[in-house]
């Protein structure tokens, strides 16, 4: 034994817990990471409360239903005070018009997509599709908007949608011409292909993860593949289907740059057809904030907000219906 | 009406392919056939847009790549030449600036979501860090403008810009770097701890490390996001067509925004511009993501290994 046995009778505290600062480098760690952790609290408080007390004033000005169901917008030139009028409801009935279209064409190509590539698709193609729809889901929407107004739009859907407009346009008013280049439905239609994998990205992993012992009894009372799917896979993801669906409809809400480009801006409404010119609460926003007045600003920030409450209550909604089927680890959420 | 044992081999005699099928069964085969078809159908009309989307930014855009489009400011519309050099340098000021901003701390808060939140605070957190992901981006935008620009004495610049941005990534690190730290395994942390590490040794010199190429994916998929993002930027960087590299208080230029401004107008020089731009842009985002997929893979395979 040539070691020397370390003392440990003189003073075991000592040896045992650390000196100094170090004692207390727990302490702080855990409360930089708090620190983090409430940052993010800190930041969405500070970013709706400040927008909210900057929109305040034309609410007051307005009054807050006259501002959200008024149907009448002028902006107004002045620095000082309010001399406009400032009724939003044009905006949001395109805003979920819009958004309603994407989703009519963008819920069940995702659905039909997501099962295909869980159920049908060669094994080999798997990965390799969810994959690929996880990659177009990062396409940045301002190729969509461009590819859109200067390709998609002029050289396929315009066509389309005019001879729509003189076919069936001539026995059902709600699809009359004049068929303008850039409408609510061109605006819904290429906003479908834009979430569309965002969509089937959600939809793919919970129709993926229905319970196999399930879809198992069931083919080995001998049901089809289809069967299967039908009474099985799709009852038990409908939750999850319907959850993703609403955070798809919350993306096409925000969605601004492609629907601006497609939308048409214009500050009128017309319920009664589908091919009409209109605006969206967030496309009005980006095309008119660049040259707007100070007092037009104000009620920029007012559709801001009301907005935010719009996608907010779609979005926890959406949440807590995913929350109670189980938890979904996609990054497209 | 339904065949029996005994009938059976008088309406067909003889060893019975199992293959053969009649009535209700032949008619559930057509079924999951019809299906099948319909949904292979369905997937190739949904990847029509797709394909067309890919080729056409290509086909465009590849004309009007050319050293001079990433080295010289841009022209007036009207004008042949000319590029983006002022988009690619803003784009890259703002990104930088803003994953600085957002990649340490939404690392940092999953951190805290992962192994020291308890308890009401840390659901709290996790609720919102959930909203958040909701917010639209243009809601953002105004946001930040109201917040900085018009409540302090900055105007629109590289810094609200990268305020905006980094607000709009930081919720997807934050989710992505959770969902990383989750897998770390147990043991390793353990074992940390039974060689006498402190917690905080623990966190930054073991589970860090370990997940540090999935964290790597989560930040190089928000850094894709933010970089396409163009509505913030409309209301935070304004836009300039000229090189800007100064990070306070003028207003400056972006590839979104560049891509925005060209494609509006009506002269054929600009929209080519902007397919250019378009190109570099997408190409840059599916780089990130492609790339970032491929981080995430390899790390799912060691730590299963």
């Amino acid at each position: 034994m040539t070691t020397t046995e370390p003392d440990l009778s003189t003073d075991p505290d000592k040896r045992l817990s650390g000196s100094g600062l170090g004692r207390f480098s727990d302490r702080a760690f855990a409360l930089l990471l708090l620190g983090a952790g409430l940052s993010v609290l800190v930041v969405l408080a500070a970013i709706v409360i400040r927008t909210t007390i900057d929109a305040w004033p034309v609410f007051q000005y307005m009054g807050f239903f006259d501002f959200v169901f008024g149907t009448e917008w002028r902006a107004g030139f002045s620095r000082t005070e309010f001399t406009g009028e400032y009724g939003i409801f044009p905006f949001i009935y395109g805003t979920l018009y819009v958004a309603a279209i994407a989703l009519v064409f963008a819920l069940p190509l995702a659905i039909a997509v997501s099962i295909y590539i869980v159920h049908y698709a060669p094994r080999r193609l798997k990965t390799t599709m969810s994959y690929f729809v996880e990659v177009l889901a990062a396409v940045p929407s301002i190729v969509f908007g461009l590819w859109g107004l200067l390709f998609f739009v002029p050289v396929f859907l315009h066509p389309v949608t005019k001879f729509i407009a003189g076919s069936v346009g001539e026995v059902i008013p709600y699809f009359s011409s004049p068929v303008a280049n850039v409408n609510y439905f061109h605006a819904g239609f290429v906003l479908a292909i834009m979430i569309l994998p965002i969509i089937t990205a959600i939809t793919r992993e919970i129709i993926a993860t229905a319970p196999l012992p399930e879809q198992e009894a069931a083919y080995g009372l001998g049901a089809t593949r289809w069967e299967v799917i039908r009474s099985v896979v799709l009852p038990r993801s409908f939750s999850g289907i319907v959850g993703g669906a609403m955070l798809g409809l919350g993306r096409a809400f925000g969605e601004t740059i492609a629907v601006l480009m497609l939308v048409g801006g214009s500050q009128r409404w017309d319920p009664t057809r589908v091919f009409f010119s209109g605006d969206t609460m967030a496309a009005h926003i980006a095309a008119t904030f660049q040259d707007a007045s100070p007092e037009t600003v104000t009620a920029l920030l007012g559709i801001g907000v009301v907005l935010l409450i719009v996608s907010m209550i779609i979005n926890m909604l959406a949440r807590a219906i995913v929350w109670r089927f189980g938890a979904v680890g996609s990054d497209a959420l | 009406m339904t065949s029996t044992l005994e009938d059976t081999p008088t309406v067909k005699p003889g060893h019975r392919s199992l293959r053969d099928k009649e009535g209700n069964a032949s008619k559930r085969d057509r079924k999951e056939q019809f299906m099948r078809y319909l949904l292979s159908g369905l997937m190739a009309i949904a990847s029509i847009p797709i394909v067309l989307i890919l080729f056409q930014v290509i086909r465009m855009g590849w004309q009007v790549i050319s050293w001079e489009f990433f080295t010289t400011r841009e022209f007036p519309p009207a004008r042949e030449g000319g590029g983006y050099a002022a988009g690619f340098v803003g784009t890259g000021m703002i990104m930088l600036w803003a994953s600085a901003m957002a990649i340490p701390l939404g690392i940092l808060a999953a951190v805290y979501q992962v192994d020291y939140g308890r308890g009401i605070t840390a659901k709290v957190i996790r609720f919102f860090t959930d909203v958040m992901t909701g917010i639209p981006s243009i809601f953002v935008g105004l946001a930040v403008y109201s917040l900085i620009i018009l409540n302090t004495g900055f105007t629109f610049g590289a810094f609200p810009a990268a305020v905006a941005i980094s607000i709009i990534m930081l919720p997807i690190v934050v989710r992505s770097s959770e969902e990383v730290l989750r897998t770390v395994p147990i043991e390793l942390k353990q074992g940390s701890l039974a060689m006498g590490a402190r917690q905080w040794q623990t966190t930054v010199r073991v589970v860090l490390p370990a997940a540090a190429p999935g964290l790597t994916t989560g930040a190089m998929l928000a850094v894709a996001r933010g970089a396409g993002e163009t509505a913030p930027l409309i209301l935070t960087a304004f836009g300039n067509v000229n090189i800007v590299t100064t990070w306070f208080n003028i207003a400056i230029g972006a590839l979104p925004l560049q891509i925005y401004n060209g494609a509006r107008q009506p002269f054929a020089p600009g929209i080519e511009r902007a397919w250019g731009g378009a190109l570099c842009l997408m190409t840059l985002v599916l780089l990130l993501t492609v790339g970032a997929r491929m981080l995430g893979r390899r790390f799912a395979k060691t730590v299963r290994a």
